[in-house]
């Protein structure tokens, strides 16, 4: 094996992962917690009303950031769903086990912000269009996901099960993505642009930046949070997970233990 | 500071999805610490029945 698959492998190995997304979970919460201060400031704050939807408009530093981290997440079970499958590889299907929950928490954001968004813009919290409808189908495939995964004993089986289905899926992420293009919709089109220019001004835009950072950066915290629990649960007889549990031990039952 | 809580009259749609945000996510941060609380007591309770047993002749 050259030099890197073995450390691929190395970091890949349940004890290993553990310790590594242990260390580094806390400062992603923390890092995370204080880019979306900042950006609740900005937003709240320093961003200027707009012109047309007065102060309702602010609404989008976190519907946006969050509809995006609904598709990120999606897009990040998916890919760690299909290397479970094709690889069978053990970390993997617990990194997309993982992100489901995260996901799902997201989408669920994005459509109540949405929703609380749209009766004073559209006159209605929700209405049948392409966006609307293609964003609760991801919901209920978040859930679907989670479902599944729950209703199988075996967790390996289980993970595979529901990363199956989570392929599946991936059919929705494009049809989110681009449903304001494809079908006349309520919702209006992309404001932020990676290519060419956006259509916002950048005492607007910088706000809704730090705060997608701020989320993406949650996102990897929560998924590795998340991760480790699912370590546990999995090689709960081994060795190293049982070293774990005896250390986190309160002292009396250590005491009984022994 | 009314005004700031007014939000120009949309204070009603835009708080409420303030909140949503801060109460899921804080609910996503919290919910892997209680299970792992959980799955680290199964294991130690695991890990004592099999104590017990081996120990019994």
């Amino acid at each position: 094996m050259n030099a890197l698959t073995l450390w691929f492998h190395k970091i890949g190995s349940p004890p290993t992962f553990y310790r590594i997304a242990g260390a580094w979970a806390p400062w992603l919460f923390a890092i995370a917690l204080a880019l979306g201060a900042v950006a609740l400031y900005g937003g709240l704050f320093v961003a200027p009303r707009d012109y047309q939807q007065g102060d309702a408009y602010r609404i989008i530093f976190v519907h946006v950031p969050c509809a995006w981290m609904g598709l990120f997440a999606y897009i990040f079970l998916a890919v760690n769903a299909f290397i479970a499958l094709v690889w069978r590889i053990k970390l993997s299907e617990i990194l997309a086990m993982a992100s489901a929950p995260v996901g799902a928490a997201f989408t669920f954001i994005t459509l109540v912000s949405g929703s609380l968004w749209g009766k004073p813009m559209w006159g209605t919290y929700w209405t049948w269009d392409a966006r609307l409808t293609s964003e609760l189908v991801l919901l209920f495939l978040y859930l679907g996901v989670i479902g599944l995964h729950h209703a199988i004993e075996d967790r390996r089986q289980a993970a595979r099960a529901a990363s199956f289905l989570a392929l599946i899926g991936i059919v929705n992420v494009p049809i989110v993505h681009f449903s304001v293009n494809w079908w006349n919709t309520l919702h209006q089109g992309s404001t932020v642009r990676l290519m060419g220019e956006s259509h916002i001004t950048g005492s607007m835009v910088w706000p809704l930046l730090v705060m997608a950072l701020a989320t993406h950066v949650w996102f990897f915290a929560s998924v590795l949070a998340r991760t480790r629990v699912g370590l546990l649960e999995l090689e709960g007889g081994k060795d190293w997970a049982r070293e774990v549990a005896l250390a986190d031990a309160p002292r009396d039952t250590v005491a009984a233990h022994v | 500071m009314s005004d700031f809580l007014a939000m120009g009259g949309y204070g009603a749609y835009l708080w409420p999805s303030y909140a949503v945000f801060v109460i899921v996510l804080a609910i996503d941060a919290i919910a892997p610490r209680i299970r792992r609380r959980r799955v680290l007591a199964e294991i130690r309770g695991k890990s004592k029945r099999r104590a017990t047993r081996e120990a019994t002749p």
